[in-house]
């Protein structure tokens, strides 16, 4: 049987899901049987593949760059799962959104305010959005696995019910936070 | 002749960023730049939480080292309630700090760079990652996910959750103490960690010697080194004071007051990128260009205080003249001697008499309106500075993120490498990779280093003589 294709993305958050993702363990060298993986942080593929299978976001959006990042990885995924609570509803990374105008008052602090020389605001980077977003606020979500970080034991029997061609019911599983 | 370098992202790191590469008129390297491009705001939005929310707050900066984010803050937070944390909680917080050092040292040299030892830099990239690893070699795969485990098992027996665990660490303390059940289960496994660590630092030099030709490029340039030290001198990650070692080895700051770093420590800005510049003020910018994270650590530190370690450190000062190792790519060797000390310290604060005592919060309120926390992260030095109101809700913060520290070491390093490996036109995958693997031995902590200051993804852009991007290299 041909592999799984999946792909694991790390958009606006903190590693934290991916590092759950890990915390499978040897489980992760079991799942490396029936799956691929093509494009990962922890992987060397630059650009995102087509016909992938299943990719797992992790992290909220919160520039430009992962706008246009996110809309590509939703044409190219069979199924796109939204891990962790960033993805699923901005998180911690979307407290800046309770500020008037977050994306410039988080910059001006760090870089000018907070800066001894050349106090600018980086310029030739990818600009902040003015809110940032969760992932369904951009593009269709197949499955939510909520959490901060959703634990390793969720994620792979997520992963395991994916494989088989189910969809994860998630009710009573989890916990926010 | 006009190129841009683009490699974007780089790969097997912890985070996003990329690197340019700007040329000469004769196609010769003349600088290349290490870019961070994401950023998320930390330092403002936390103003007006209260301050007791800040170590759970904050350690959501890194999923990769929450832990030292949570005990950085906390200090902070015992700076301003202005207490005595009891012996037996600092303990508890120095067992988990181990526990996270290992896991994230595993990470960064088992997960992350050993696919270039072992399956070679110029291997297929497509499989250069640890599935492919853990195909050609099983068994160092497997020792590799074990002593991740073993370090995020440390975390989930003291609070419950290997991430995040963050309603565990409070100001004063911790919120419950060890039982006699789990200290037990983490001593019945340090045999076999001291066994893997110790695998992985003959492994380590195994490999130094087919890469020679390499490593001499490998961003080995001087700089001076920062981080804590014990009283004496020593090694220390969770308490200390702050030394200074000269490019020649030469100690010219010591026993410095961490809470004052901003009389010591400036920061810089490009407008290139969402990562600051942290300098050693003395030296001014960019010339006060420091090192932190493990070889800095080493560098300074004339003991570790455990008896495998320090065999291990007498040989590693003598890769360096003057005892100050250069090279960046001995911070993979340095990362290695780290984790067999850190599973040394493991033991031997569990066999403390009292480090199963009940005592382990002492209560109070808030005292002051500033604090400060400071610790030695995986990657290095970590600050944490907040102000706040008489309600004790957050007015000010301003964080030092290891990673960050380094930001000047990474565009010395990563310019070195290209200078040797960029000729013109022929750009190879190979080169590509050495150009990230010089990122990767230093370790970058992304997610901190840009989702609290900024992120970052990698890049290779080649540039012209006049500044116009030209080319930009991506492999697929
Ligand atoms: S959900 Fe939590 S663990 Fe996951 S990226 Fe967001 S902050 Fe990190």
């Amino acid at each position: 049987m041909a592999k799984v294709r999946l792909a694991t993305v790390w958009l606006s958050g903190c590693s934290g899901c991916h590092m759950s993702f890990l915390d499978q363990d040897e489980k992760i060298l079991e799942l490396a049987e029936k799956i691929e993986l093509i494009y990962s942080p922890i992987a060397d593929v630059k650009d995102f593949p087509e016909n992938v299978d299943i990719t797992l976001v992790e992290g909220a959006v919160g520039n430009e760059e992962q706008l246009e990042l996110l809309k590509k990885i939703r044409r190219n995924t069979r199924i796109l799962v939204a891990l962790g609570d960033c993805a699923v509803n901005g998180n911690v990374t979307a407290l800046r959104n309770i500020l008037r105008n977050g994306d410039e008052e988080v910059l001006k602090r760090a870089y000018v305010e907070n800066a001894s020389i050349n106090q600018t605001v980086p310029k030739k980077v990818p600009r902040l959005l003015k809110r940032v977003l969760a992932l369904n606020e951009v593009v269709k979500v197949d499955a939510y696995v909520p959490g901060c970080p959703p634990s390793a034991v969720l994620i792979n029997q997520v992963l395991n019910e994916l494989l088989e061609g189910k969809t994860p019911v998630l009710e009573g599983r989890f916990k926010y936070g | 002749m006009v190129r841009e370098i683009v490699v974007n992202p780089v790969t097997r790191i912890e985070g996003h960023a990329k690197i340019t590469i700007h040329l000469n008129d004769d196609g010769s390297v003349r600088e290349a730049r290490f870019h961070v491009t994401d950023f998320r705001g930390f330092e403002k939005f936390c103003e007006g939480r209260p301050f007791y929310e800040m170590p759970s707050i904050t350690s959501r900066i890194c999923g990769i080292c929450p832990v030292s984010h949570l005990l950085a803050s906390a200090k902070a937070c015992d700076d301003l309630v202005a207490v005595e944390t009891p012996r037996t909680a600092v303990l508890l917080r120095r067992l988990m700090h181990m526990g996270q050092i290992i896991q994230s040292h595993a990470l960064s040299f088992f997960y992350l760079s050993s696919p270039d030892f072992l399956l070679g830099m110029d291997s297929d990239p497509s499989r250069r990652n640890i599935l492919g690893l853990a195909e050609k070699y099983p068994e160092i795969a497997k020792q590799g996910v074990w002593l991740r485990k073993f370090g995020q098992s440390i975390i989930e027996n003291l609070a419950g959750k290997r991430i995040h665990s963050s309603d565990w660490i409070v100001p004063g303390g911790v919120k419950t103490p060890l039982s006699k059940e789990k200290a037990d289960a983490i001593l019945s496994e340090i045999p076999r960690a001291v066994e893997i660590a110790l695998n992985a630092v003959s492994l380590f030099n195994k490999t130094l010697e087919s890469f020679r030709g390499d490593i001499e490029n490998f961003g080995d340039f001087p700089s001076y080194y920062m981080g804590l030290v014990t009283r004496d001198g020593g090694l220390e990650h969770y308490d200390g004071r702050i030394r200074i070692m000269s490019p020649d080895g030469k100690i010219v700051e010591d026993q410095l007051d961490p809470s004052k770093y901003f009389e010591y420590i400036g920061e810089a800005v490009e407008d290139w990128s969402y990562m600051k510049f942290p300098y050693y003020k003395s030296a001014g910018y960019p010339g006060g260009a420091y090192r932190v994270g493990p070889l800095a650590r080493l560098n300074i530190s004339s003991r570790c205080g455990t008896r495998l370690a320090d065999d291990l450190l007498k040989d590693f000062k003598k890769l360096g003249g003057n005892g100050v190792v250069q090279n960046t790519f001995m911070y993979h060797y340095a990362r290695l001697i780290e984790i067999v000390y850190c599973v040394e310290k493991t033991e031997e604060i569990l066999r403390d008499p009292e480090v199963l005592d009940a005592n382990v919060q002492a209560k109070a309120s808030l005292n002051k309106r500033e604090g400060t926390g400071v610790i030695e992260a995986p990657r290095g030095t970590l600050i944490h500075h907040y102000r706040v109101d008489e309600q004790g809700r957050i007015s000010w913060v301003n964080l030092i993120i290891a990673t960050v520290n380094n930001n000047l070491a990474f565009n010395k390093a990563v310019t070195q490498v290209a200078k040797k490996y960029v000729h013109g036109r022929s750009l190879s995958e190979g080169m590509l990779n050495r150009v990230e693997a010089v990122v990767r031995a230093l370790d970058p902590c992304l997610s901190c280093a840009t989702h609290a200051i900024g992120e970052m993804p990698l890049k290779i852009l080649l540039y012209d003589s006049e500044n116009n991007l030209v080319d930009e290299v991506r492999r697929s």
